[in-house]
């Protein structure tokens, strides 16, 4: 049986050998794969991709201080983009499950409906949560829109909670008994995370402190969102820094959820911190679509 | 004329299972439509079967070709086809070349205009569905669907992967999304990977059942049902739930049932709880014994041949236990923080962002309530629980079982009340305040519950139609038709004689308090109706009467129903017709219906009986009403027909004397006022003997 590190290194070569760029996490953090720039602003466009990595992925709210066999404030998914996806995309997917040994013949396997959406990014998909033995491993999207834009390609996205997947696989009932490598448990490793980060989140971390750093990090990219919708040189076009105000849009979600597990949002604002996000993020993707369609256009001349 | 069969099998992924069904009746509609159109559909029969990878249509005895008809092109008159020497016209060539005949050919028609018959010889059947398979494919309709060969590329619910289109076993060409229709379809997705080529229909089920695909959703329903039976202990069975045994049909190709267990310990969690994960989340059947008791035990179905390495009853069951766990560690999680303690915490959870949060609907809810038991004078104990219930009602919302099991609102709201002690009058109204959640739900089970639940709907009704939020077309986000019809079911079927317009007087709709009434009304028709099985007629004649008190409306709708087939009420209702034609040619009728009859100005013979007559019922009729003896009024109403029908065959009403014409309007004014007060006969529509 594989322990949890030969599982990703398994799939992340299953999906290597099919075309995948292998990516490293993206180092802002976030609170799942698809917010990464390599997955919300790579699917945008008519440029085919193919990338797969792990993302560690944090939801303050979901943390339990490491008391919880099934939850986790911060957890890893293995993210799998196929742009466009292949006909047979499925196959490929239920292949990839065959690699770290499971016998798709002796288990039940299910797609059963599960349509993504997600309003702070203006990005919705169809698709499925995968169930294995009555176990939701996956979550399979076929992109539809993100950035509140129509997909001109329209990207598969495979999402495995590896933490799930592996104590599936290891045959064990809470997520702190997987085996890592051969010498080393999850909670090893991670139970101090787990136990500290809830106690900030839930407890300690200044809400003063987090609504003046998501101001500036809102400020920041709504200032340099608006600096590229007046820019005009074609040249100061292609190497504006959209990436860079890309990272603050995330670092405004990831403020907004710790806010959030720690009771700082109230009624009357909750709705407009998320619609804040979201002209952050519609603003990038816009913003991204054009600046690719002026790259493309001077490659071109 | 040659017939055969017409295979057709759209191979897809995985089909949300609820959309299944609808869609194969849709595209048997769009293939008898398209069939009809082409004049292809004599004798012919459908049928269709589908699994969540497949939809599949056959129809049988269709014709090689289309008929051979005959079409009548028609031209000019005669007489501006050829002038008077009998040649031609200019007008008449250009037909004639139009038309592509010999002018020899040309006919007169009884209308005398030129004209040619000519037999058309039918297109071929196969020619003909080449076009139209693809349109209906992609006309099929689905809740949502997708794009995935690219922005234009065509909407179906998933990709399309394969397509089989036979017509006599002989491939029909077309292409969509890029795939080239076939003879080749495939099994079960991981019992049997190889290619199938198929020539027919019955090939194809045959050859599907060898690959681990059942194509009947039929089958797979007795499969499923008979395996269950005998994987069941003595004295045990599952739990009859047919919503889940239809999700299981059109989720599998190949359904096989797998018992499993679980601790007993469990067993203490509550039974909504134990239902919820296993039934909802887990789509396992609930066991229970002969007293309906549940057992430790469940049935998955898997999709799959068998389990015989139990390899699926095991990690089923570990992801049982897993979620059992879980709800455990969150009942006693929240027993940390009682209800009581928790209505602080509604202020952070938001209902809706201009309405505040549950907190403030919760104030809002309370004085509602109280305000309704006040109307209905309850006792004071009474009151006092109900505005306990309505107090502790939304607490629940920041718990965490409900966090992780949102359809239990309100349930674990009530048995947590149970288990803090509050009385058990206060815990089920808070366990039933969502009532009715669906058409086939019951309404809360006490009078506590029932105003409590009524006060909660119509609180949001009131707010989101003081916003302008009012439902149209089908857009309907809040559920506000759901809302306002489990109004009128409690009103009805709690025999609560609350009125409309009090109800919204109370819902704070502000200037849309009438079009919230008129939404009521609304669905206090869509009740009649669909519920109660009344006709379009007796609904519109109890409605016109009055549509203030639902629970009354329906009493007198009731009584309509039961004494319509008797002699005179149709008879009577032509009556009440012919009076209100003739008042309907006077403007003023209010006037009227307010004026004294003057008795002097009373002819003997019809006109007088008929005022008697009016004159003695009248009063007893109005005691009838008042007691709530619909029927027994109605009969004595109908009663009237003889007299009615001779004062019309003998008295003039529209007669030149203005001041006897007026004298008669009054009495039929009158009459008509008097006794529409329970239904308007005028719109009772006589039934075809």
């Amino acid at each position: 049986m594989q322990n949890y590190q030969e599982m990703i290194l398994t799939l992340k070569s299953y999906w290597a050998e099919r075309g995948c760029i292998l990516q490293e996490p993206f180092d802002v953090e976030v609170g799942a794969g698809t917010m990464c720039p390599e997955t919300f602003l790579r699917v945008l466009g008519p440029e085919p991709y193919r990338v797969a990595y792990v993302q560690p992925s944090r939801r303050p709210a979901d943390g339990r201080y490491g008391e919880n066999p099934n939850r986790l404030y911060k957890h890893m998914q293995l993210q799998v983009i196929l742009k466009p996806a292949p006909e047979n995309v499925i196959e490929q997917y239920l292949g990839s499950l065959e690699a770290i040994g499971i016998d798709l013949h002796k288990h039940d396997l299910k797609l059963e409906e599960d349509n993504w959406e997600s309003p702070t990014l203006g990005a919705w998909g169809i698709g499925w949560q995968v169930m294995l033995d009555g176990l939701e491993i996956t979550q399979f999207t076929y992109f539809q829109q993100c950035g509140g834009v129509d997909l001109e390609l329209v990207p598969a996205e495979l999402t495995y909670g590896l933490e799930r997947l592996a104590a599936f696989q290891q045959n064990v009932s809470s997520v702190y008994d997987i085996q890592w490598n051969e010498s080393w448990n999850y909670k090893e490793i991670r139970f101090s995370d787990e136990q500290q980060y809830s106690v900030y989140n839930f407890e300690k971390a200044s809400i003063d402190f987090l609504w003046k750093e998501f101001d500036l990090h809102e400020n920041e990219c709504a200032r340099l969102i608006d600096e590229y919708r007046s820019t005009k040189s074609t040249k100061e076009q292609t190497r504006f820094p959209l990436l860079a105000a890309y990272d603050h849009v995330l670092k405004c979600s990831n403020l907004f959820n710790t806010l959030d597990s720690r009771g700082a949002i109230s009624v009357t604002e909750r709705v407009g911190v998320i619609a804040r996000v979201r002209t952050l993020a519609v603003g990038v993707a816009q913003s991204w679509l054009d600046q690719q369609a002026v790259i493309t256009e001077v490659s071109a001349t | 004329m040659k017939t055969a069969e017409f295979l057709l099998e759209i191979g897809t992924e995985e089909i949300p299972d609820w959309m299944i069904n609808n869609a194969l009746k849709d595209l048997e509609r769009l293939f008898r439509q398209s069939l009809e159109k082409h004049s292809l559909d004599t004798a012919v029969s459908y049928r269709t079967e589908g699994t969540p990878r497949r939809l599949v249509l056959v129809v049988e005895n269709l014709a090689e070709c289309q008929p051979e008809r005959q079409e009548t092109i028609t031209g000019p008159p005669r007489e501006v086809a050829f002038d008077d020497t009998g040649n031609p016209t200019k007008a008449g060539l250009g037909f004639v070349r139009r038309a592509g005949i010999d002018i020899s050919e040309l006919e007169t028609n009884d209308d005398g205009r030129v004209s040619i018959t000519r037999q058309i010889t039918g297109r071929l059947t196969s020619e003909i569905l080449a076009e139209i398979i693809p349109e209906i494919i992609v006309s099929i309709h689905f809740p949502k669907t997708m794009y995935w060969t690219g922005k234009s590329g065509p909407r179906f619910i998933r990709p399309i992967r394969w397509l089989v289109a036979l017509y006599n076993g002989i491939v029909i060409p077309f292409e969509l999304a890029g795939i080239t229709a076939g003879t080749v379809s495939y099994g079960h997705r991981r019992l049997a990977s190889k290619k199938i080529e198929v020539s027919s229909f019955d090939d194809l089920r045959d050859k599907l059942q060898q690959s681990y695909v059942i194509l009947s959703g039929d089958e797979r329903r007795k499969k499923i049902e008979s395996e269950i039976l005998t994987l069941m202990p003595d004295q045990l069975r599952v739990r009859t739930n047919p919503r889940l045994l239809a999700i299981l049909v059109n989720i599998t190709e190949y359904p096989t049932p797998i018992l499993g267990n679980f601790e007993k310990s469990y067993l203490t969690l509550p039974e909504e709880v134990l239902e919820t994960v296993m039934e909802h989340h887990q789509k396992y059947f609930a066991v229970e014994d002969k007293d309906g008791c549940l057992q430790p035990k469940f049935v998955a179905v898997a999709n799959l041949d068998n389990d015989s390495g139990d390899i699926v009853r095991q990690g089923n069951e570990r992801v049982l236990r897993a979620r059992f766990n879980d709800a455990q560690f969150f009942w006693d999680a929240d027993q940390k923080r009682p209800l009581v303690n928790r209505a602080e915490d509604l202020r952070t959870v938001t209902f809706q962002a201009q309405l505040g949060s549950y907190f403030d609907k919760t104030e809002r809810n309370q004085k509602i309530a109280v305000g309704l038991a006040q109307a209905l004078s309850l006792p004071n104990e009474e009151i006092r629980h109900i505005s306990r219930a309505v107090e502790l009602a939304k607490c629940d919302l920041t718990t965490e079982l409900v966090g992780e099991f949102p359809e239990l609102q309100g349930v674990v709201g009530g048995l947590y009340a149970k288990h803090q002690g509050e009385p058990l009058e206060v815990a089920d109204a808070i366990y039933d305040h969502y009532r009715p959640s669906g058409v086939k739900d019951e309404i809360p089970r006490s009078r506590i519950g029932q105003l409590a639940a009524i006060a909660d709907k119509l609180d949001t009704l009131g707010g989101l139609f003081r916003l302008n939020m009012i439902p149209t077309g089908s857009k309907d986000p809040f559920a506000l038709r759901r809302a306002a019809y489990g109004i009128i079911r409690i009103l009805v079927e709690g025999n609560l004689a609350l009125s409309l317009p009090e109800l919204c007087a109370m819902a704070s709709a502000n200037e849309n308090t009438a079009a919230l009434e008129e939404f009521f009304v609304e669905r206090l028709r869509y009740y009649l109706r669909e519920v109660r099985g009344y006709r379009q007629d007796e609904i519109q004649a109890v409605l016109n009467a009055s549509s203030q008190q639902p629970l009354e409306v329906v009493a007198r709708a009731e009584a309509i129903a039961a004494v319509r087939s008797t002699e005179d009420f149709e008879l009577i209702a032509v009556g009440f017709k012919r009076i209100s034609n003739i008042l309907r040619q006077i403007d003023n009728l209010d006037d009227f219906s307010a004026r004294v009859i003057d008795e002097k100005l009373i002819e003997k013979g019809a006109e007088g009986v008929l005022f008697e007559q009016f004159r003695a019922l009248s009063p007893r009729v109005a005691s009838l009403k008042d007691s709530g003896h619909y029927q027994e009024a109605l009969i004595l109403i109908a009663s009237l027909r003889p007299v009615v029908d001779s004062f019309f065959n003998d008295v003039m009403v529209l007669t030149e004397d203005e001041i006897v014409r007026n004298n008669r309007l009054t009495l039929l004014a009158q009459l008509k006022k008097e006794f529409s007060t329970i239904a308007d006969f005028s719109e009772i529509v006589r039934s075809n003997d």
